[in-house]
């Protein structure tokens, strides 16, 4: 009933490979932007959205980023919370020390600056891969952490080696800073995460994708068709690096708006987010959503319904928290070990059928 | 997105309701790895609390109510824990965490909500001119720092030039506070200063001792929490290291830390601005109307040790600040800035505490709207391993104003030029 081409006649190549191409899909889609553009910035509230939405939409960024290294291309990183360290650190410094430049330009560059990073520590990738290159990114982690404790030059040398985003607006409006509006804060991650999903996804379906895609598939055969090795590695590596340097700055800048290094960006920054995608589908954009929406939404949600709902104990629930996520994600791998994106293509096979199966 | 939607709808109908209480977050740790220090301090700050409800019927008439929510010790934690429980009348927030500290500062200044970091958080805090909604009496690290050095200063005779100071410290905001300090002291007294950094959690230090033995510092002062102090007592025992000569930071001076280590911990210092034990007789009235009524707070195993009685020292402060704001303000339900003008205003007396059943806890202090960080005395503790006490073996001492003072004008002004603030005090 739902999801059926029957009907839906495509009079040209370019209709014929849009994003969507069913059209009850393309309307859904139409429906959750003007939903997430329209109708959430006029009902969200300071909880709803530094709780809930702008970490989500920031994860998502990171996810997205991450799916292309690893996901797309096959690359296993470690590395992504010391990149998203690299996004943070360098939005900082460029919103110190040019105050009168518009703050999405600064995250856009820090996405630059941290493209460049991780393609360096793509370098690598060349030469290794599998759990060798895990360890390399790995390293990577560590080192970018000790940098940012360790040269002061970092957070201006301040006593404590904490950073603080100072107040920034676009627009007029103040979208970094202590006193920012739930909906500027929203607006702001949402603007970067459909920017960045439109790119990811139109990237990984053209020809850059596919060479992505034959490298992560088998790289002798992809180097035998004429797939450069060299280039094709490393444009991952320094797209993904772009993404995960967004998320960084956005990341410090809007949501926490103080970080230091270690506390925020520590390996267990780079678990979640490789937990995320790999719960939400390797190789998926929407895969991307759903993962950082299991791993965001459902502790807040448990802890919600376990402390605030049940009147439970916080460290017994704390601790139930850990066992039902785990419990979930290792159910979830193994009723569909490609993830949550494929459940969900499943199920929108199922929902083309219904109610008449057959 | 469906997935979303419906998280969303679910989490919104098991929001909590609004209380008509005087309502004292708890942005507490009882998982993860400073759990060991954060379980005792939530216990005794949720105790102290359940006493004042049964014993006298709440603070001024009304009942408090500690919404306890569980950080982790982890910063996105503790912003969901703020923001979800700042508009159901929270009067003051003690993260606990200096990171999460950090957070909340602007935070709190932006929501009119005062933000009380005893003994931890930001140091310039002191200087209220700057710092409207945060308050750090009744001392920070540097005083911390100073008494510390002080201490060695006695120690070793009047005089530590020519002598090797190691700061053994926390790889993060809370280890990095005091180094300003121990530089600007270490000029002042002449001795060698080293910084050595131990990385979270801390679990591992096999190789900063390894450093520390081939140095063979005189002194080393520590600043560590959660599972690396006792990390850090086992090791110096390890090498031998005078304990005498090796010092923590308050939150390195705890049971947790010093228990595993043995009998090798003994004359292992930390530095106290609260009295230790269990000699008070308000321990009586805990045991009778909370823990005999079942009413204790976490396990209730915890009871008289240094953390809980710091927790228990936390909500004694935030609830004599609570009961002058009522007394100012002649109503028994106060706002949140009713509560930061009282704790501006406040002043504890030993009449204060021994009306509380804790006679000379802590020293008395005033703050003021120059000063929110009171007067910033320091004592220091010694373990006993046989007996299994603490015990304060130097007085409650001041700082060394002329190093601190200065030192805090400067962050503050920094702070403030950074984000536009005007000093003052109306």
């Amino acid at each position: 009933m739902f999801y059926r081409e029957a009907g839906d006649f495509k009079v040209s190549y370019k209709d014929d490979s849009q994003t969507f191409p069913i059209a009850f899909d393309r309307f859904r889609y139409y429906a959750v932007i003007a939903v997430a553009f329209l109708i959430i910035p006029f009902v969200i509230n300071d909880y709803w959205a530094n709780a809930v939405f702008v970490p989500f939409l920031i994860y998502a960024i990171a996810a997205i980023g991450l799916n292309i290294l690893t996901g797309y291309c096959g690359q296993v990183s470690l590395g992504t919370g010391g990149f998203m360290a690299c996004g943070a650190y360098a939005c900082y410094k460029l919103m110190t020390a040019f105050p009168d430049v518009n703050i999405m330009i600064h995250v856009l560059i820090s996405g630059g600056i941290t493209a460049a990073v991780v393609t360096l520590f793509g370098l690598p990738s060349l030469r290794i891969k599998g759990f060798y290159l895990a360890v390399a990114t790995l390293a990577a982690q560590f080192f970018l952490i000790w940098l940012f404790n360790k040269v002061s030059w970092f957070y201006n040398y301040s006593a404590s080696g904490q950073i603080n985003a100072p107040d920034r607006f676009v627009a007029g409006v103040q979208v970094t800073g202590p006193e920012t509006e739930a909906w500027a804060k929203y607006l702001i991650c949402l603007v970067f995460v459909v920017g960045c999903a439109w790119l990811a996804r139109n990237l990984t379906r053209g020809s850059v994708g596919r060479k992505w895609m034959a490298i992560r598939d088998m790289d002798i055969a992809a180097e035998i068709i004429g797939v450069n090795p060299l280039t094709t590695k490393l444009s991952a590596f320094a797209i993904s690096g772009f993404f995960v340097g967004i998320s960084g700055a956005l990341f410090f800048a809007v949501y926490l708006g103080s970080a230091e290094a270690g506390d925020s960006f520590g390996i267990t920054k780079s678990f979640l987010v490789l937990f995320m995608i790999i719960i939400g589908g390797l190789g998926s954009i929407f895969g991307s959503f759903a993962g950082a929406a299991f791993m965001v939404l459902l502790p807040v949600l448990l802890k919600n319904v376990l402390v605030g709902g049940l009147g439970w104990d916080t460290a017994l629930a704390a601790h139930l928290e850990f066992v039902i996520v785990g419990g979930l994600i290792v159910f979830f791998l193994i009723v569909e070990p490609h993830g949550l994106a494929r459940l969900w293509l499943l199920t929108k096979e199922k929902l083309r059928l219904w109610p008449f199966p057959h | 997105m469906k997935k979303l939607m419906t998280t969303s709808v679910l989490a919104m109908m098991v929001a909590g309701p609004v209380a008509a209480d005087l309502v004292f977050p708890s942005l507490s740790y009882r998982t993860g790895p400073f759990a060991a220090g954060g379980i005792p301090f939530a216990d005794g700050y949720a105790d102290y609390f359940t006493l004042l409800n049964e014993r006298d019927g709440g603070i001024g008439g009304v009942m408090a109510n500690v919404i306890e929510c569980e950080t982790a010790y982890n910063t996105e934690k503790g912003v969901e824990c703020y923001e979800s429980t700042k508009d159901q009348g929270a009067l003051v927030y003690q993260p606990l965490s200096t990171g999460i500290t950090y957070q909340l500062i602007p935070k709190a200044e932006a929501d009119g909500i005062p933000l009380h970091t005893m003994g931890y958080g930001r140091t310039s805090a002191k200087n209220g001119t700057v710092f409207r909604h945060t308050f750090n009496y009744p001392v920070n690290y540097w005083d911390g720092a100073s008494v510390g050095v002080q201490h060695f200063l006695d120690q070793s005779g009047g005089s530590l030039e020519g002598k090797k100071i190691t700061l053994l410290h926390f790889n993060g905001a809370y280890g990095k506070e005091p180094i300003p300090t121990l530089e600007a002291l270490s000029e002042k007294h002449g001795f060698e200063l080293n910084t050595i950094a131990i990385d979270y959690p801390g679990q591992e230090q096999k190789s900063q001792w390894l450093q520390i033995r081939r140095e063979r510092p005189d002194y080393v002062l520590f600043w560590g929490w959660g599972v690396m102090n006792q990390v850090a007592v086992q090791e110096a025992a390890n090498i031998r290291f005078p304990m005498e000569n090796f010092m923590g930071i308050w939150w390195s001076g705890s049971e947790n830390d010093v228990i595993p280590a043995g009998d090798a911990a003994t004359g292992y210092k930390a530095l106290a601005f609260h009295n230790v034990g269990t000699d008070y007789p308000i321990f009586d009235d805990i045991q009778q109307y909370v823990v005999d009524a079942g009413k204790a707070a976490g396990a209730g195993d915890q009871i008289g040790t240094v953390l809980y009685n710091r927790g228990m020292y936390a909500a004694f402060l935030a609830a004599e600040a609570a009961k002058d704001a009522q007394a100012a303000s002649g109503q028994a339900e106060i706002t949140p800035a009713a509560m930061r003008d009282a704790m501006e205003a406040l002043e504890i007396t030993a009449a204060e505490m021994e009306a509380a059943g804790i006679p000379n806890f802590g020293p008395e202090f005033a703050v003021s709207c120059e000063n929110h960080g009171g007067d910033g005395l320091a004592g220091v503790a010694q373990w006993d391993a046989s007996a299994g006490t603490w015990s304060l073996i130097d007085d409650f001492r001041p700082a060394d104003a002329d190093v601190v003072g200065p030192l805090i004008m400067a962050d503050s002004m920094a702070f403030a030029e950074e984000n536009g603030i005007t000093p003052g005090c109306s």
